[in-house]
């Protein structure tokens, strides 16, 4: 038939732009850093289970933690109807679960009221970002495609959902009245409110309606299913990954350099030069991060990772007194930084540079703003950490360009010559004593 | 405790010299030995562990910064200059447990020095005085503070940064304070503005001071005493109280400062 054919033929496509929209993001994350995150397998396990399939660190606002719990687990659940969805595209069947019985209508009215849920969490949602404004849905880095993304997401869910309870609504209608294509497999707890509005249609009109819904839903998640890549909903497949390659130690520990241990050892000892001096000759590299390629590639999958809830952002000390920092913005500059780099990559080449850095989207301002308070990392229901990005330019910037702010290099220079932050001689270091 | 009295702290050179190794060594840490307003808070918990006749040293004149605000200011080369320094300096006294007044040195010397090669056991001092009052090894007297309204600021680098929330509190709740918590407490306290750098520089441009909204947070909660663990945050409370004019009525103590006029010293 040839309604399958276009189906099946949809599928394939959807499907194959899909893979090559994932493949890219893979291959954009590879081009981080190495670092092998291999150890304490089933912490990470249990983390995962507990923070990106429990949704544990959401409980701090409880308001948005239920209202996405609505839509996580309408989305999860409503997935096994996508099962029969294609089913019966691919083999031109009808409610090919229905040999399921009994248990069939319960099934379709358990999606059902998740759907409902899901409709109102996302009305709750648009207007949280559209008529209330909470602050957090509206700082700098919410450009006017950010905020579109978001709604767009909000208005495909609801458009998703409805078109399945008028697709059952006209089904139950058109079972009632015997028709012989749509047997009669049940009520559905839902639809069965919506379809006395269906009352007055004629068979005809009905099945139209139905047929409709059908196709619109299918191509509607077809086309949403290219569009994630995009947007910041790819979270719903990266959160998972993300947090189980969480940094397992304790927040307040800096990645550490070993390269410069091992200068700093040489300079203290020169007698044991000779041991290290392999170590000289291996190149040290750049210090820092000065673009997003410098970053690990658990950094650059954080970035892809990121929905932009903005919880680091509200959390963070330096945005709520408003200086220019906001560990959301970070980033989300990293991610299309990278997606900057590949695409320019692809075009180009691997080794061809397009002469930009994240510096040219992260200003000094930004990165001297950061307490380092690890407020942003705490917040992060998918545990980002902002905080390494901001740390990796700081070093960057101090190391490679010396353009540390002056009170700084101040600060520096009287460690370096009396062994404190401060102008003090180290010979009133016991004056507190009292002496 | 006047601060013109003199204190008898034992210093770990005039220890060696004699061939003796004290069981700690107290970590005093740059804002106690320079900051006017810690040096007394450096000064408290030095009374208590006289009177408690604990077996400790400091290093005195050969102490040096630990390198903390370099790292989080990006100069790895400086801070590591003054880690393997450190270390060698512990090695030479072979120092095995560490007392920190400071949640940042506390937090460099237990998290980041281990994989420059110093491996310490490091104790926050409110592990310390938690412990040395529940073992009764001290006994402060406990209707000095008793039902006195106090709210307790948590230092990022206690609460998140190694998950310290609980001694804290356990002493003041020991002290029958009347504990008052702010909205933002414990993991999601907020900073106090100071940390990773900052405390040595002006902040960036905004509209408004970190430190001031701490305060105006912890002022909501109407307390007598804003308690702290931190010396950075002593600084930046002590400022925010002094900016909104309640220096009179709201004083900012140290813990390790409740306990020892508890104490009596």
């Amino acid at each position: 038939m040839i309604a399958n054919f276009i189906f099946s033929l949809l599928l394939i496509v959807a499907v194959w732009l899909f893979t090559r929209n994932v493949r890219h993001i893979a291959q954009n994350i590879r081009m981080g850093k190495k670092v092998s995150i291999t150890d304490q397998k089933t912490r990470r396990w249990k983390l995962m289970g507990r923070v990106a399939i429990g949704q544990s660190k959401m409980t701090t606002r409880p308001i948005s933690a239920i209202m996405h719990l609505f839509v996580y687990v309408g989305f999860v659940v409503i997935n096994i109807e996508m099962l029969e969805i294609l089913i019966d595209g691919i083999f031109g069947t009808h409610r090919v679960l229905a040999f399921l019985g009994n248990i069939y209508p319960v099934l379709i009215s358990m999606f059902e009221i998740l759907a409902v849920l899901v409709i109102l969490a996302c009305v709750i949602f648009l207007m949280r970002r559209n008529i209330l404004r909470l602050w957090r849905f509206w700082t700098r880095e919410m450009t006017p495609w950010p905020r579109t993304d978001a709604n767009i997401i909000l208005v495909t869910e609801i458009l998703l959902m409805s078109s399945i309870l008028v697709m059952n609504a006209a089904d139950v209608q058109l079972q009632a009245r015997g028709n012989e294509y749509y047997a009669a497999v049940g009520t559905f707890l839902i639809s069965d409110l919506i379809q006395p509005w269906f009352a007055g249609f004629s068979e005809s009109t009905l099945i139209g309606l139905e047929r409709a819904s059908w196709w619109f839903h299918i191509i509607g998640v077809l086309i949403f299913l290219n569009y994630v890549p995009y947007s910041k909903h790819f979270h719903i497949f990266l959160s998972f990954p993300n947090v189980y390659y969480s940094r397992l130690e304790p927040m307040g520990k800096m990645v550490n350099m070993p390269a410069i241990t091992n200068e700093i050892k040489m300079m203290l000892n020169p007698a044991a030069t000779a041991d290290v001096t392999q170590s000289q000759e291996e190149d040290i590299g750049q210090f820092g991060a000065q673009d997003a390629t410098d970053l690990t590639w658990k950094h650059l999958m954080d970035a892809y990772s990121c929905t932009e809830c903005g919880r680091c952002t509200s959390a963070c000390p330096a945005s709520i007194t408003g200086k220019k920092l906001s560990p959301r913005k970070i980033v989300m500059d990293v991610r299309d930084r990278i997606e900057e780099i590949g695409k320019y990559s692809r075009k180009n080449g691997k080794e061809q540079s397009d002469g930009q850095s994240l510096f040219n989207r992260i200003t000094d301002e930004e990165l001297w703003a950061c307490t380092t308070c690890n407020a942003c990392v705490q917040e992060c229901p998918v545990n980002i950490d902002p905080l390494a990005v901001i740390l990796e330019m700081r070093r960057y910037l101090v190391m490679e360009k010396a353009a540390a702010p002056g009170e700084l290099n101040a600060t520096f220079s009287n460690m370096e010559n009396n062994g404190a932050p401060w102008q003090f001689s180290n010979e009133d270091r016991l004056q507190w004593t009292g002496k | 405790m006047s601060a013109k009295e003199r204190l008898d702290v034992p210093i770990m050179a005039d220890l060696a010299e004699k061939g003796e190794k004290p069981d700690y060594l107290f970590w005093v840490g740059c804002a106690g030995a320079f900051d006017d307003r810690y040096k007394k808070v450096a000064r408290a918990f030095a009374s208590i562990l006289n009177h408690m006749q604990t077996s400790y040293a400091v290093l005195g004149t050969e102490e040096t910064c630990t390198g903390d605000p370099a790292r989080r200011a990006g100069n790895e080369m400086l801070f590591q200059m003054q880690a393997l320094q450190l270390i060698e300096l512990f090695d030479a006294y072979e120092v095995k447990k560490i007392i920190t007044i400071c949640p940042h040195c506390y937090n460099v010397f237990k998290n980041e020095y281990p994989e420059l090669g110093g491996n310490y056991e490091v104790i926050t001092y409110l592990d310390f005085l938690e412990e040395a009052v529940l073992s009764g090894k001290i006994n402060p007297d406990l209707t000095r503070f008793e039902g006195v309204k106090v709210t307790f600021h948590d230092p990022c680098y206690l609460a998140r940064a190694n998950n310290i929330t609980e001694p804290p509190r356990k002493i003041l709740q020991m002290l029958s304070v009347n504990l008052v918590e702010m909205e933002r407490n414990k993991h999601l306290a907020l900073c106090c503005g100071a940390g990773g750098g900052q405390m040595f520089k002006e902040a960036e441009k905004g509209e408004k001071e970190i430190f001031i909204e701490r305060t105006e947070e912890a002022i909501k909660t109407d307390p007598a005493i804003i308690a702290t663990a931190c010396p950075f945050c002593m600084v930046m409370i002590t400022d925010g109280l002094k900016y909104k004019n309640r220096e009179e009525n709201i004083k900012n103590y140290d813990i390790a400062e409740l306990i020892a006029l508890a104490l009596g010293n």
